[in-house]
């Protein structure tokens, strides 16, 4: 934080011929009160202290967040406590609630089914992210500079880029509901959209969500990726349109193509940028829950969100929460490992 | 572009989103407080010949109906027979589609506004729960009483006998009385099966197997699996576990016994299934959520299926489909041979719509007498006027002109007699039916398990839950 706040002027003085004597510094207990006190009533005293331009930096800072972080506590942090406190007990909703030390996690460390679904989180983890940003920045790359290069312009998008930038974002708009809903009907075995097609060209389509677990997991990475990929085709279109343009005639002039110029200079320059929405994505695919709840029938595959959900349903709170803690320790560790993984330094332009 | 920052918010979104899920379970932790066993206030009136239940002539009832599909005007016939009988009483019926939040909190503090609870829906109090709690009221007493309609004949004479068995939890007291039958079996059209195949239903299962070639060569699926729904499978299967091994077989499934799903008869009923799975007899391919209703299309208004695992609301539901000389019958599930321990015509058919009283309830006996006034013949009649559901009550609607599928479902709970089985686990442990026979059916039915590996897979289940304990269990009395 560099915001410097007005500096409290020395109030002129009555004789100015007679240079003032620098007033006793102010003690600790003064200083404190005079953080309450706006800078007219405050003493001269404590004003002129070294210290009281720290205090009128940090009473700045402090009005603004105040109330923000007050909210935070209140309605995220605390009920993230709570959910820890309670994945240590047995609680069922009734009026006891018995703390059993890690017995939950003991359970969840046995449970298969957790494993299974935790398996499916994970892909999703891996893969989701990949594939999200990977459509998302080629796609973005196609808008800024993927056309054929016009008169005075170094780079430029295809033909009608501005409409997809638009059409992308289509999905990011609408409900997950609805997209998991329109999605299972799209994915029908016997009357979607996708197998209609195929039939029309004489291929019978596979059940996409009638139980083969490779088909379901691979149904439900590709409408979770087309959900998305509109955000990131924004976001990293807008941080290619930031990249000024004399790099990339200056790339032009030593004969770059695109490929080369996208991996050479693009890229490197929106280094950021891709770091941020890996970590984003990873964390919506672990955290997907809707799509896969309405969309995927449950004896195919289910993640763990909808697992946790499930044990919830049945009243085993505690154990609910405490998958809960798992997934957000997971979500946790995911970040740091991303954040650590992709330290490049930052180039400044 | 501040990148870092950024991301730890989002991580921070994360955590909270696990952080949010206690919140409503704060809410529910403030509204509980358990009231004692004190002895009860209730209103009390003279017993006598006419007022068998003791019920006080001018206590006030308050009657609670879940808001469902099946309305509460059905309920309302019995309330009006409760104000004509007790003109003092102000008897007043309200319907809700939140039952539980409508009337638990208060049965959880011990003074319960409820005299008489329809205990159904989404938000339906968990029975186990309540009875661990005892927090209701015995109903073997109305089922004691003389009946409505002929004083030297009980309640409990006048029901089928799931009714009682579907109310106890492990003990002898009966907690909830459910109204209305269901019956699931083989579902099937007379026409398509006596004049399409001309065959008769078959009562053995290679008689079945007979008929599903016969149907093959015609082009017809003898069977068909809505793929999105696995579970249905079970209503076509389970009577065949009770009548292969009989009730012990069912019993020990209930009680989470060992070796409960290793039985023989179970191993038998799964490679019957699998000879049908293997020989591609089974239509499949339904697989969204819609799944029952596009088989239900497929079978009766496409005649691509003979016969299709169901339950008696599928007349209903398949209304807009189904032709006019359709037939729709059920027939029970066949035999597998002479060795069988339970007659053909064994039966799955339990009842629903359960009721209970709160323990504690003010107007206790008017409560029972309501369950008592529902039970009738006229009252029962009523109800399947007004829902189009079976009643409870033998030979209530004896006499009625039913349609097709009702008038067979009712013929075959007359010939299943005594012969009638429960899953009792269902209600006792849901997620083995819901999730663990759910997940297991359908690799069964997609051939890619087989029986050992299917009882492996139950067996384990039930194992599971036996030790877990966050589940409640019922122990056999």
């Amino acid at each position: 934080m560099r915001t410097d706040t007005r500096v409290a002027k020395p109030p002129p003085s009555k004789k100015r011929a007679e240079p003032e004597a620098p007033p006793k510094p102010a003690n600790g207990l003064l200083l404190c009160l005079a953080f309450l006190l706006p800078p007219g009533l405050t003493p001269r005293r404590v004003r002129y202290d070294r210290r009281y331009r720290t205090l009128d930096k940090y009473r700045f800072i402090v009005g603004f967040l105040a109330v923000p972080l007050a909210f935070y506590a209140l309605f995220v942090v605390s009920p993230f406590l709570q959910a820890i406190y309670y994945s240590f007990t047995d609680w069922s909703g009734g009026p006891v609630a018995n703390f059993i030390g890690f017995d939950n996690y003991r359970k969840m460390w046995d449970d298969e089914r957790f494993w299974d679904s935790l398996e499916v989180s994970a892909l999703l983890l891996v893969i989701a992210p990949l594939l999200t940003l990977v459509l998302g920045m080629f796609f973005a790359y196609m808008i800024t500079a993927g056309g054929r290069h016009r008169r005075g312009q170094a780079i430029a998008g295809v033909v009608g880029s501005s409409f997809y930038k638009v059409v992308y974002f289509f999905p990011q708009v609408l409900s997950v509901a609805i997209i998991a809903v329109v999605w299972g009907r799209v994915l029908n075995t016997n009357s979607g959209l996708i197998n209609g097609g195929l039939e029309k060209v004489g291929v019978d389509g596979p059940a996409w969500l009638g139980g083969d677990h490779a088909l379901g997991v691979l149904s439900l990475l590709t409408v979770i990726s087309w959900s998305f990929v509109g955000f990131y085709v924004v976001l990293f279109s807008a941080a290619m349109g930031a990249i000024p343009k004399d790099i990339h005639e200056a790339a032009l002039l030593d004969g770059a193509g695109r490929a080369r110029t996208f991996f050479s200079v693009t890229l490197p320059l929106i280094w950021d940028t891709v770091r941020t929405g890996w970590i984003y994505m990873g964390i919506q695919a672990l955290d997907t829950f809707a799509i896969c709840l309405v969309m995927v029938p449950s004896h195919v595959l289910k993640v763990t969100p909808v697992f946790l959900y499930e044990r919830f349903r049945d009243g085993q709170y505690g154990y609910a929460t405490s998958i809960g803690v798992v997934l957000l320790v997971l979500s946790m560790v995911f970040s740091l490992i991303v954040m650590r993984a992709g330290n490049r330094d930052r180039i400044e332009y | 572009m501040g990148s870092t920052s950024v991301n730890r918010r989002d991580v921070m979104k994360r955590a909270a989103a696990a952080g949010l899920l206690a919140v409503p379970a704060v809410g529910a932790l403030s509204s509980c407080a358990s009231g004692g066993g004190e002895e009860n206030k209730a209103e009390k009136g003279e017993k006598s010949k006419k007022n068998p239940l003791g019920v006080k002539e001018d206590a006030a009832l308050a009657v609670y109906i879940f808001n469902g599909g099946y309305g509460d005007k059905y309920a309302q016939f019995v309330t009006d027979m409760y104000a004509d009988k007790y003109p003092k009483a102000d008897a007043n019926q309200k319907a809700t589609e939140k039952i539980a939040t409508q009337v638990q909190p208060k049965i959880v503090r011990g003074k319960p506004t409820a005299d008489v609870v329809n205990n159904s829906g989404a938000d339906q109090m968990n029975p186990g729960k309540l009875v661990h709690n005892k927090q209701v009221a015995d109903l073997s007493e109305v089922l004691d009483a003389p009946s409505w309609d002929d004083p030297d004949v009980t309640v409990r004479e006048t029901l089928v006998p799931v009714v009682e068995q579907m109310g106890r939890f492990g003990g002898r007291e009966c907690y909830q009385l459910n109204i209305a039958l269901t019956v699931y079996g083989n579902w099937h059209s007379k026409k398509l099966l006596e004049d399409g195949l001309d065959s008769s239903y078959p009562k053995t299962w290679d008689e079945m197997l007979a008929v599903c070639k016969k149907a093959k060569a015609k082009g017809i699926h003898g069977w068909s699996y809505p793929g999105g729904h696995p579970r249905y499978m079970f209503f076509s299967m389970y009577a065949m576990f009770a009548q292969r091994g009989g009730r012990e077989v069912i019993e020990a499934m209930d009680y989470l016994e060992p070796n409960a799903w290793k039985h023989d008869a179970v191993k038998d009923v799964f490679e019957a299934w699998e000879e049908l799975v293997a020989k591609k007899y089974v239509l499949t391919g339904f697989d969204g959520q819609e799944a029952h209703t596009e088989m239900q299309t497929a079978w009766t208004k496409e005649g691509k299926c003979l016969f299709v695992p169901n339950g008696s609301w599928v007349e209903n539901e398949a209304k807009d489909t189904t032709p006019k000389d359709f037939r729709m019958t059920v027939g029970a599930t066949p035999s597998l041979d002479s060795g069988d321990k339970m007659p053909f015509g064994t039966l799955y058919a339990p009842a629903g719509e359960p009721f209970i009283v709160p323990a504690k309830a003010k107007n206790r006996q008017g409560g029972l007498e309501w369950l008592r006034m529902m039970y009738s013949k006229e009252a029962a009649r009523n109800l399947f006027e007004e829902i189009g559901s079976m009643p409870v009550v033998k030979g209530a609607i004896d006499g009625l002109e039913l349609p097709s599928g009702a008038a067979s479902a009712q013929a075959a709970i007359k010939a299943a007699g005594e012969n009638v089985v429960i899953p009792q686990f269902m209600d006792w442990y849901n997620e083995l039916f819901r999730e663990d026979f759910n997940n297991m059916i359908h690799k069964f039915m997609q051939g890619q398990i087989g029986p050992k590996q299917a009882m492996d897979t139950m067996q384990k289940a039930s194992e599971r839950i036996l030790k877990d304990p966050d589940v409640t269990k019922v122990k056999k009395a």
